[in-house]
């Protein structure tokens, strides 16, 4: 170690909503790009292709381990979405005081939540 | 720009030494990302089925191509940024760190040229392949 005073590792912080947040922001950030991409261009790649291609695609996205998947990307979506309107309200310099700001990360979560569920319910319902 | 002062010489150039160029390049394609996704999951919601016929018509149509070609390009630029922060705060071998950068560039642009390939495909096809016109 250095020996010089340093500055406060992640380590000894309590963790609150606006880490969390921050942190679901990276994570649900990369995995769109790494997960979600590769999904995304063999969709229109397949409709590019034709039905068989198109059909193989379906069974895969329609069973057990691809509604994992397609669940996991939508809340990551969702949750990259709320949080980055979180940001951009933070970029205009507002929303920094401690109950403000603790108010907003958790609704953004909360609301990556609900749009997820209401996104599925009414795939489902119809 | 600075009046000479060291505060002045520095500001708004941040720690990267080229200013604020990649974090609007984020905060622009973020913008094109909101508007592409409200775009996809209400076709996906609005379309009757999920059928090659029913979604392929769709989404070869002008309209719904040009939104999807365009989104593609926005998401892909902003997944490359993204990353490239990702590699920035992760990776801290020079070399490892060049060698990371260098695949995920690979990666956007291999992506992103293959999908606009196959919507250009999808779009101009003049029958349904494998199918009637």
């Amino acid at each position: 170690m250095a020996n010089r005073p340093l500055s406060p590792h992640l380590g000894i912080w309590k963790w609150g909503p606006h880490m969390l947040v921050s942190i679901l922001h990276r994570i649900s950030g990369d995995g769109l790009a790494l997960v979600g991409l590769p999904v995304l261009v063999w969709w229109i790649a397949a409709m590019a292709s034709g039905p068989a291609a198109y059909d193989s695609f379906l069974s895969h996205a329609m069973s057990p381990y691809g509604m994992v998947v397609l669940i996991g990307l939508t809340w990551a979506f969702f949750n990259h979405l709320c949080s980055g309107l979180r940001h951009f309200v933070l970029d205009m310099g507002a929303g920094y005081e401690l109950d403000t700001n603790k108010r907003w990360s958790i609704i953004s979560m909360i609301g990556a939540l609900v749009l997820t569920a209401a996104f599925w319910a009414a795939i489902f319902a119809f | 720009m600075g009046n000479g002062t060291s505060i002045g010489r520095v500001r708004a150039l941040g720690a990267a030494g080229h200013g604020t160029h990649h974090w609007l390049l984020q905060r622009f394609t973020a913008a094109g990302n909101f508007l592409g996704g409200v775009f996809l999951i209400a076709s996906f919601l609005f379309l009757p089925d999920a059928s090659f016929a029913t979604v392929r018509d769709y989404f070869a149509s002008p309209v719904p191509a040009t939104i999807l070609a365009l989104f593609l390009v926005s998401v892909f630029w902003h997944a490359r940024l993204g990353l490239q922060v990702l590699i920035e705060d992760y990776v801290h071998t020079a070399g490892n760190k060049f060698a990371a950068l260098v695949l995920l560039n690979i990666f956007t642009f291999a992506g992103a040229g293959f999908g606009l390939f196959a919507i250009v495909r999808l779009a101009l096809a003049t029958t349904s392949p494998g199918g009637a016109a």
